[in-house]
């Protein structure tokens, strides 16, 4: 179906997010001393291997142990050091919440999460590793930065943002092949969203691997006569109000679309946004207080309603919520 | 400073902390006790650290996993000069960053800790990185008993013998008491020499309130070429002051008046036997 449409991006190759996140790391280990890698038994799943072949003295195995991990993270933050951790996301988050809490969060540290297979697009493992709660685990911690790109070089530019910014970050990222529709030499700005469509009906706001099902999506509004305004929102937190409020302001409706629970995920952050500054008609994409299944990433998406169709489903129950 | 002045030094401290946890009606007196010592020899004889060189990065670390203690840490780091001891009048009180537990808001802190089973995995990822940068420091951590139960302590000792940290000290306050009662019965940890040798560290069972025993020990880092070093301090909780001594209720027990004025006179008697002609003390 997507071939028959007019899509404002378009894609000449697919590849994993989690190989922007390796060669992301690559590429910030040869600009950056201070960079150190560390992977719970996981280094060909993170991508983490060519880090490890060209910097072996700043790789560190720490074998199936992700508490361990997290704190050795924190405690190699002197001089400067800059820990990149690797493993899945459920390991990443919900696995160390309290190690992530206390040792990186509340003491501010320098540690980036870097947190693979998240969502459903996992796929066949299923529901014990198809983590959908850790984007609201995440941002609910005071000072963290949590970012979720949408594709290949969205995360291997971000992979490297992240080395000039200081602070506690977690970086979400997936398993599937996935278009690579944004430029590779795109600048990535942590928490400033990005118009990637103008309209003026409704807004997507998407984030992660539904940022393309949004650009699919506002291709079949157009054929209906919807203008949808398509926004980026890469950065959950901090989140860019202002960029939310003034399309808002302009559409007057929403649809969230994110591969998390509905609770706590993007679709909450943005309700709060405009409940507090610019009530308007916000739909939800995302899974309805569920875990997930066996499946390929497709089938899960279809069956969770996480795909093109159901956006645009969505963003017509918002339309007609606006004027009615 | 002589030995008599260290051992005076180890009382004055246990009077501060009663002072201090007294004027908060909040603190954990029994494991503050049983560490002081501990505390002290380190402070006093052994770390390369103070308020003049604690942003250089070459300065020893001490990392306090069993947290709860705070009182014994932030007695002993006023005393080093990292702050006026006055300001922990404050302590534990709405807007103070005295907070019940360490936080680096305290000047001398080094990791914010807490929650139990945290503190060796960031001293490991310190030791790890003085290794990386080719420093030579060393990190000393303060383990709790009751705290082995967590899982992420063993994890963390994986790592410290696969890196062969050498220049990771790791001290267990070893009381043998813990909130709800004794270790052995809340969760036996016994044989813990044979478990931590297995975990390939290089292990030492000390007196843990005999403060040359304590520096003699500490003095012979690295024990083992390539091994992580443990202490076992055999401590007593609440030491120092008789009735709290070896008692459950003094694990967070706050003295009242006439508590207070029983064990500040214990601990002056035990001042005044120290400072008398030195005759049967060297």
């Amino acid at each position: 179906m997507e071939k028959t449409l007019d899509l404002k991006y378009t894609y000449t190759e697919k590849k994993d997010t989690r190989s922007g996140f390796g060669d992301g790391l690559l590429e910030a280990g040869r600009n950056n001393p201070n960079v150190v890698g560390l992977c719970a038994d996981l280094i060909g799943s993170l991508k983490m291997g060519a880090f490890q072949k060209e910097f072996p003295e700043r790789f560190f195995q720490v074998g199936i142990a992700e508490a361990n991990m997290i704190g050795l993270a924190a405690g190699m933050t002197i001089g400067g050091k800059i820990p990149f951790t690797g493993t899945f996301a459920n390991f990443s988050t919900g696995r160390v919440y309290d190690q992530i809490r206390q040792s990186v969060a509340y003491s501010d540290k320098n540690v980036k999460i870097c947190a693979s297979h998240a969502g459903l697009t996992l796929g066949e493992d299923g529901a014990t590793h198809q983590i959908l709660e850790d984007l609201g685990m995440m941002r609910m911690l005071p000072h963290m930065t949590v970012i979720n790109p949408c594709d290949y070089n969205q995360t291997k530019a971000a992979t490297l943002a992240l080395v000039d910014h200081v602070g506690p970050a977690y970086l979400r990222f997936g398993r599937p092949s996935w278009p690579i529709f944004t430029p590779a030499d795109q600048k990535f700005e942590i928490g400033k969203a990005w118009k990637m469509i103008d309209g003026k009906d409704v807004t997507i706001f998407a984030t992660g691997h539904l940022v393309w099902e949004a650009v699919v999506a506002e291709a079949m509004l157009r054929e209906e006569g919807i203008s949808a305004e398509v926004i980026n929102i890469h950065t959950i937190k901090p989140l860019d109000t202002e960029a939310i409020l003034d399309s808002v302001a302009k559409t007057g409706c929403a649809v969230s679309a994110e591969e998390h629970q509905l609770n706590g995920g993007l679709g909450d952050s943005i309700a709060q946004t405009l409940i507090r500054n610019h009530p308007a008609p916000l739909e939800y994409v995302g899974v309805n207080d569920s875990f997930g299944e066996s499946g390929t990433p497709t089938q899960l998406l279809e069956k969770y309603g996480l795909n093109a169709e159901n956006i645009v489903k969505k963003a017509k129950i918002a339309l007609r919520r606006k004027s009615g | 400073m002589t030995e008599i002045e260290l051992k005076l030094k180890s009382l004055e401290y246990r009077k501060k902390i009663l002072r201090y946890i007294k004027m908060a009606s909040a603190g954990h007196t029994g494991g503050s006790l049983s560490c002081t010592d501990i505390l002290n020899v380190l402070y006093n004889r052994i770390m390369n650290v103070n308020p003049q060189n604690f942003k250089n990065n070459e300065r020893d670390r001490y990392i306090q996993s069993k947290g709860h203690s705070v009182e014994a840490l932030y007695v002993v780091l006023a005393d080093q000069g990292f702050f006026p001891e006055a300001e922990l009048e404050t302590l534990c009180k709405y807007k103070s960053h005295f907070i019940g537990h360490p936080t680096r808001k305290v000047p001398g802190v080094e990791q914010n800790t807490g929650a139990l089973g945290h503190g060796l995995a960031l001293s490991v990822g310190t030791a790890l990185a003085a290794k990386l940068d080719n420093l030579h420091f060393k990190v000393f951590t303060l383990l709790g008993d009751g705290e082995l139960a967590e899982g992420s302590n063993w994890e963390a000792l994986l790592a410290a013998s696969h890196y062969k940290l050498d220049n990771l000290v790791v001290i267990l306050d070893y009381n043998k008491l813990q909130i709800t009662g004794p270790n052995a019965e809340v969760m036996n940890l016994e044989p813990v020499i044979p478990k931590f040798e297995s975990f390939g560290c290089s292990v030492r069972q000390v007196d843990g309130n005999d403060l040359k025993e304590l520096e003699n020990n500490l003095l012979d880092v690295p024990f083992e070429k390539g091994k992580p070093n443990v202490i076992i301090a055999q401590t007593v909780k609440g030491k120092g002051v008789s009735y709290m001594e070896n008692t459950l209720k003094w694990h967070h027990g706050v003295p009242n008046d006439q508590d207070y004025k029983l064990a500040i006179e214990e601990l002056n008697n035990q001042i005044s036997q120290l400072q008398k002609p030195q005759l049967h003390e060297k």
